[in-house]
């Protein structure tokens, strides 16, 4: 890697709202309150699938106090998050899909008074019968168990198939072929804030929206569409995210009903759901069953791979297109693999619908895989370092269904974490009952493409230079606490040589700032990054010549540094930033400058080939060590290592920060943490209490060790850090165990009943179902296009 | 339509609960609010009173965002009615600072990356002063056992250890 300079990237500096997050000054959405504001509420379905044969509200609408009831007449234009399954009604209009669906919705002058007028609301139900299994799913033949109406086959969202290279030649160049089930339970991102949205209606015919919302500009887009007010005439303002994780980035219920609510009543209305009621609007992990069938060679080369998944999408689409995607793309990014086929399919059941979280669709395959190759390097003899070793992906590469691979630090990250926690001292040599296990995985930087196919950038940066000196930098970009604000003020700061405080950040304001695509798919660093400094660089155009004319200096000798333009070769020969900015604002008026970013165009393009390019992947390996308990499967987890390749870490504090919270966010999915549901379509654990995630308690040290690799498609050379870290940890625990105990489970969460039962040999293997999938779309590599390379 | 006869459940929703002069002294001063009897201290502090720096997770005691000190002890505010809470000192996070000049643990916390999201820094610092009051040199177990009941969902506790021990230790952060 190539040593560079920098005065701010690099630095463990504060976050720019570090110190408003520890003094209570930072304003949430429900933080906010306005003059003469009501209160919502959402009557919910307490069914899993039902037809509604009426709705009376008359007697909740006749309650003093309560200034409106909507039902979903009143909101009947569809929408969701992908443009092609837009399958949601802000409330239900005909059917209701999984308890905790909304029906109706009270604007009232408190929340117990919307609460009360929810009691006399009347709904009469046909209850239907409910599929609550991926098994139920696929079985599904009566017209009465058909969720939607809009899908071809009944309960099937989606199924999509694949063959890069010729998979059968690769299956018979192979040795040994391993085939493995495995199950990944569905569980959800128990942000510590809960969902809260505030709508005000203006006396200019304009909406105005406050919502802890990952993604404004999408949730701009729904509003426009199902309350019919064109985009001019609203503004979304994301109020900084109380935790994320993925499960604010749909456009829900609750934000068009307060806006539906606030246009109807002429007034503030303010929704915040409980706990309860977040657990129900969910989309989180998909429960996944895979199937994996891989051949190799004897020294553990991979000639083949097959791989099937079947997703239980819950009631409604969400991102469930793109999620059924991403658990068959990016199997290829971390080693060489010549043939490959993938085939999965995501099924409607009546639950709580599934979306993205930290990972999207990857976690569950990362699992399987690093399971499987696990025990395929037992079998072989091989340690399992090794076996990866000698078959990673090259950097400028295109692996086999098209991705175009970067720089790479996989070798790194695994000699690093190797010799960190002493593997080849402490594998296959710990005493019964205490185990070590590795694993390693790649993630997406952003995703390549956008959820609205356009030409647009995927995000925008407007720099407006201050009189004095300061800067101000809009973005559309939402802090979601990964600190993107700061990463903006780090980008501007280290192009114009200034410290980061004398920089003001504007974001995520639809009327103020131009937009960006939104805080999901690890985007945000990498797109706002780049766009922050082609601003930048329009600027520094207008500058350095002022500079330069001044100083009397060729712009040649002119650099931007400790909060000046001067002379490299005599650093005394300078002018302050803040006199230059007056001498071009004398010279061409107000200074402002806008940068754009999109990512490169990607190599493939069969169908279905938008979901996994991306600018470049980021790579993680980790080690687990464990002890379990024989007598009562407990398990005690003893340390973490983990090494990742960021890129570049833009303040290593804030990369390691989310090293640290995902492998933390890791242990409580394969240890603890399940969103599972009763025969009644109820969750069997709505409450913190119940849904048990680690503590301070429960969570081992961890040791992160940071790779850099200077991307060149990333600003600074970064990369993601955000998702990735989170990917390795689950089946390096699961790998752990089995050296501690010499048990399998291919099961996720990995629970004592579960390792109890597998140690009396009970623990039956997964059963995967049958499906006839459609043949497969073929695309083979190298057919004439070239590594991209950033010139 | 006619009207309906009124049930008196609804009245009592409409009326809300019956009202009283609270006198409570929170962050040095004391505050006079008139407020319904069945609000909980979280509610009085964030809808009364407007210190809203006092965050809420769940509003059923389980996940420790809510806490404050009601006379030097960490208390969830979600589980203490605001009538129970006079006569008593309460500090909330907007109390931590002295004259505009950050606590050590604020401080300790910004400069080391302890905060992401940030909601449950509020709750957090209070239990960790509690815990720095009582035992200014804690070991790392301690400080684990003193924070397991409020849960951040976004730091993996890492930093959020490190911070209150670089607090406790009195030193400055990088």
């Amino acid at each position: 890697m190539r040593k560079k300079a920098f005065s701010v990237i690099g630095k463990p500096l504060r976050k720019v709202d570090a110190m408003a997050k520890c003094t209570g000054d930072t304003r949430y959405a429900d933080d906010i309150e306005l003059p003469r504001m009501l209160y919502a509420k959402l009557l919910r379905s307490p069914y899993p699938h039902a037809r509604i044969r009426s709705i009376h509200t008359e007697r909740a609408a006749q309650l003093e106090g309560v200034s409106a009831v909507i039902t979903g007449k009143d909101l009947p234009e569809k929408f969701g998050i992908m443009p092609s399954t837009q399958d949601e009604e802000a409330l239900a209009v005909e059917k209701v899909r999984y308890v905790g669906d909304p029906v109706a919705a009270v604007a009232a002058s408190s929340e117990a008074l919307a609460e009360q007028a929810l009691t006399l609301i009347d709904v009469d139900y046909e209850i239907l019968k409910p599929v609550l299994s991926i098994e139920e799913a696929l079985a599904s033949k009566e017209e009465s168990e058909r969720i939607h109406s809009w899908n071809r086959r009944a309960n099937i969202q989606k199924a999509v198939s694949f063959e890069f290279g010729d998979v059968v030649v690769g299956f018979a160049r192979a040795d040994e072929i391993f085939e493995d089930t495995f199950f990944f339970q569905g569980n959800t991102h128990l942000p510590m804030e809960q969902y809260c949205a505030m709508a005000q209606y203006g006396p200019q015919d304009k909406l105005t929206l406050w919502s802890s919302t990952q993604t404004p500009h999408y949730l701009h887009r729904a509003l426009s569409k199902v309350l019919g007010l064109p985009m001019s005439r609203i503004r979304v303002i994301a109020t900084p995210v109380g935790g994320g994780f993925g499960g604010k980035s749909d456009p829900f219920s609750h934000e068009i009903c307060v806006a539906k609510l606030a246009m109807i009543t002429g007034r503030p209305v303010k929704i915040t759901l409980t706990r309860e009621e977040s657990f129900y609007v969910h989309r989180g992990r998909h429960p996944v069953k895979m199937w994996v069938k891989t051949g190799v060679k004897k020294d553990g080369t991979l000639q083949a791979m097959h791989f099937r998944s079947f997703l239980d999408g819950g009631g409604y689409s969400s991102y469930g297109l793109a999620t059924v995607y991403y658990t068959g793309a990016l199997q290829t990014v971390t080693y060489k693999l010549p043939a490959y086929k993938f085939e999965g399919v995501r099924l409607f059941t009546n639950k709580p619908p599934c979306g993205p979280k930290r990972g999207h669709g990857t976690p569950q395959p990362r699992f399987a895989l690093e399971v499987q190759l696990d025990k395929i390097a037992e079998k072989l003899g091989i340690d399992p370092i090794d076996l990866r070793l000698k078959q990673l992906v090259d950097p400028n590469s295109i692996t086999v269904n098209g991705l175009r691979i970067s720089t790479t630090g996989l070798r790194e990250c695994i000699e690093k974490v190797a010799a960190r926690a002493d593997w080849k001292k402490k594998f296959h040599q710990l005493p019964y009952g205490r185990g070590i296990g590795f694993a390693a995985s790649s993630y997406i930087s952003g995703a390549g493409l956008p959820i609205y196919r356009n030409e647009m950038p995927h995000s925008g940066v407007q720099i407006r230079l201050d009189r004095g000196g300061g800067i101000t930098v809009f973005c559309g970009s939402i802090d979601i606490g990964q600190g993107s604000d700061s990463i903006l003020a780090y980008a501007v700061a280290e192009e114009f040589g200034i410290d980061p405080a004398d920089i003001r950040v504007v974001t995520a304001d639809t009327d103020l700032t131009p937009v960006d695509l939104g805080s999901y798919s690890s985007r945000v660093t990498v797109m706002t990054g780049n766009a922050a400094i082609q601003a930048c660089g329009k600027l520094k155009e207008i500058l350095l010549p002022v500079a330069g004319e001044a100083l009397e200096l060729p712009v040649d000798d002119l650099e931007m540094a400790e909060g000046q333009l001067r002379s490299r070769s005599y650093p005394k020969r300078a002018i302050s930033f803040a006199e230059c900015v007056e001498k071009a604002e004398g010279k061409f008026g107000t200074l402002g400058a806008t940068g754009s970013y999109s990512p490169p165009k990607h190599p493939a393009n069969f169908k279905g080939s938008g979901v996994g390019p991306t600018p470049s992947y980021s790579y993680t390996t980790s080690i687990v060590e464990l002890s379990c308990d024989p007598e009562t499967a407990d398990i005690k987890l003893h340390k973490i290592w983990i090494a990742h390749d960021c890129g570049r870490a833009f303040n290593p504090l804030l990369v390691e920060g989310q090293v640290e919270g995902s492998v933390y966010m890791a242990l409580g999915e394969v240890l603890m943490e399940e969103q599972v549901f009763r025969k009644s379509g109820l969750h069997k654990y709505p409450s913190i209490l119940e849904y048990k995630s680690p503590t301070t308690l429960e969570t081992p040290p961890i040791e992160t060790i940071l790779v850099e690799t200077d991307d060149p498609e990333g600003p600074f050379g970064a990369k993601e850090a955000g998702q990735g870290p989170l990917l390795p940890v689950i089946p390096a625990v699961a790998n752990a165990l089995y050296d501690a105990i010499g048990v399998r489970i291919d099961e996720i969460p990995i629970t004592p009943d579960k390792i109890l039962r597998a140690l009396e040999g009970r623990l039956k293997s997964v059963s995967v179902p049958w499906f006839d999938f459609p043949p497969p779309i073929k695309w083979q590599p190298g057919d004439g296009v070239g590594v991209q390379q950033k010139s | 339509m006619p009207k309906r006869k009124k049930s008196s459940k609804t009245d009592a929703a409409q009326k809300g609960w019956a009202k009283r002069l609270l006198r409570l002294k929170v962050n040095g001063e004391i505050k006079e609010v008139a407020t319904e009897t069945s609000k909980t201290l979280l509610e009085v502090l964030r809808e009364d009173l407007n210190l809203t720096g006092t965050k809420h997770g769940c509003e059923l005691g389980e996940c420790g965002t809510c806490t404050v000190l009601i006379n030097g002890d960490a208390v969830l505010s979600c589980l203490v009615l605001g009538v129970e809470s006079e006569d008593a000192e309460i500090v909330t996070v907007e109390g931590l600072m002295r004259d505009s000049q950050p606590h050590p643990l604020q401080r300790a916390f910004a400069d080391l990356g302890a905060t992401q999201c940030g909601y449950c820094i509020p709750g957090i610092l209070l239990t960790a002063k509690v815990l720095l009051d009582k035992n200014p040199h804690p070991t790392r177990d301690e400080v684990r056992e003193a924070l397991s009941g409020n849960l951040c969902r976004c730091t993996g506790y890492t930093k959020i250890l490190e911070a209150v021990e670089l607090a406790a230790r009195g030193e400055e952060g990088q």
